[in-house]
């Protein structure tokens, strides 16, 4: 079976991508799709843990973000360099996360079949 | 070789329209077989009918509906960005009880397991990101 990675690489509340792309998600999961994640540059600030949308009146996207282990989606990676080029580490993150060094990403994704992002 | 396509970024804020179809263009032309075009995100507004861009300007939609007819590849818009973005179709326009027809010839509106089947059935995927 065809192996999936989603590059998640936008900021969770700035417009609908996030959200959109979590439909994608979801959707693949709902297929039985073997699904990855990986987070760079802003995206990393979608596993933020203690953010909320509520004043802006946008749904909260960390919510779905925790559901998604029972969804069967749980290889998720986290690009080591972004999360020290945004002062984060990962024990601020939500969800248990691998961190890949930036160097290594590329032959990380030649191991998919099918790459989602943008 | 059998290639799907994700279009992502709306015709107007960017290069992703422009860029797909030379990729297109190029691909059929080298013999490939485009199996799907899935419209996105912003991308989404490629499938609007009511678009009338001055005639010295590129037509990105009747391009699409062109490409599409000539070479049988499956113009797919996706539902649930569509009616967030207030495109659809008659028949969803009835069930809304409105008078919309938004959808150009060629396209249709479909939900994202099109997209999944469409990676599964393809040998290479690619997607045309917006901003």
């Amino acid at each position: 079976m065809k192996r999936y990675l989603v590059v998640m690489s936008h900021p969770p509340h700035g417009s609908i991508h996030v959200q959109e792309q979590l439909d994608v998600i979801l959707t693949m999961a709902a297929f039985d799709r073997s699904v990855s994640l990986l987070f760079l540059d802003e995206g990393i600030f979608q596993l933020l843990r203690g953010q909320s949308a509520e004043q802006y009146d946008h749904k909260e996207t960390l919510a779905i973000f925790d559901a998604l282990a029972l969804y069967d989606v749980n290889d998720l990676w986290v690009e080591a360099e972004s999360l020290i080029e945004k002062g984060l580490v990962s024990g601020q993150l939500t969800l248990p996360v691998k961190t890949i060094a930036r160097v290594r990403v590329s032959q990380f994704m030649s191991g998919f079949d099918v790459i989602l992002g943008g | 070789m059998k290639f799907a396509v994700q279009i992502n970024g709306s015709p107007y804020a960017g290069p992703a329209g422009e860029m797909a179809y030379q990729f297109v263009v190029a691909a059929l032309s080298a013999g490939h077989t485009i199996l799907q075009i899935f419209f996105y995100f912003d991308g989404i507004y490629h499938g609007l009918a009511a678009q009338m861009p001055p005639g010295d300007e590129r037509q990105f939609t009747h391009r699409w509906h062109q490409l599409a007819l000539q070479n049988n590849i499956d113009l797919v818009i996706c539902i649930s960005a569509a009616q967030r973005r207030g495109l659809m179709s008659l028949e969803e326009s009835k069930r809304q009880n409105r008078a919309d027809q938004d959808l150009a010839p060629g396209f249709r509106i479909s939900g994202l397991g099109q997209l999944v089947e469409a990676t599964i059935n393809a040998d290479r995927f690619i997607v045309f990101p917006g901003s």
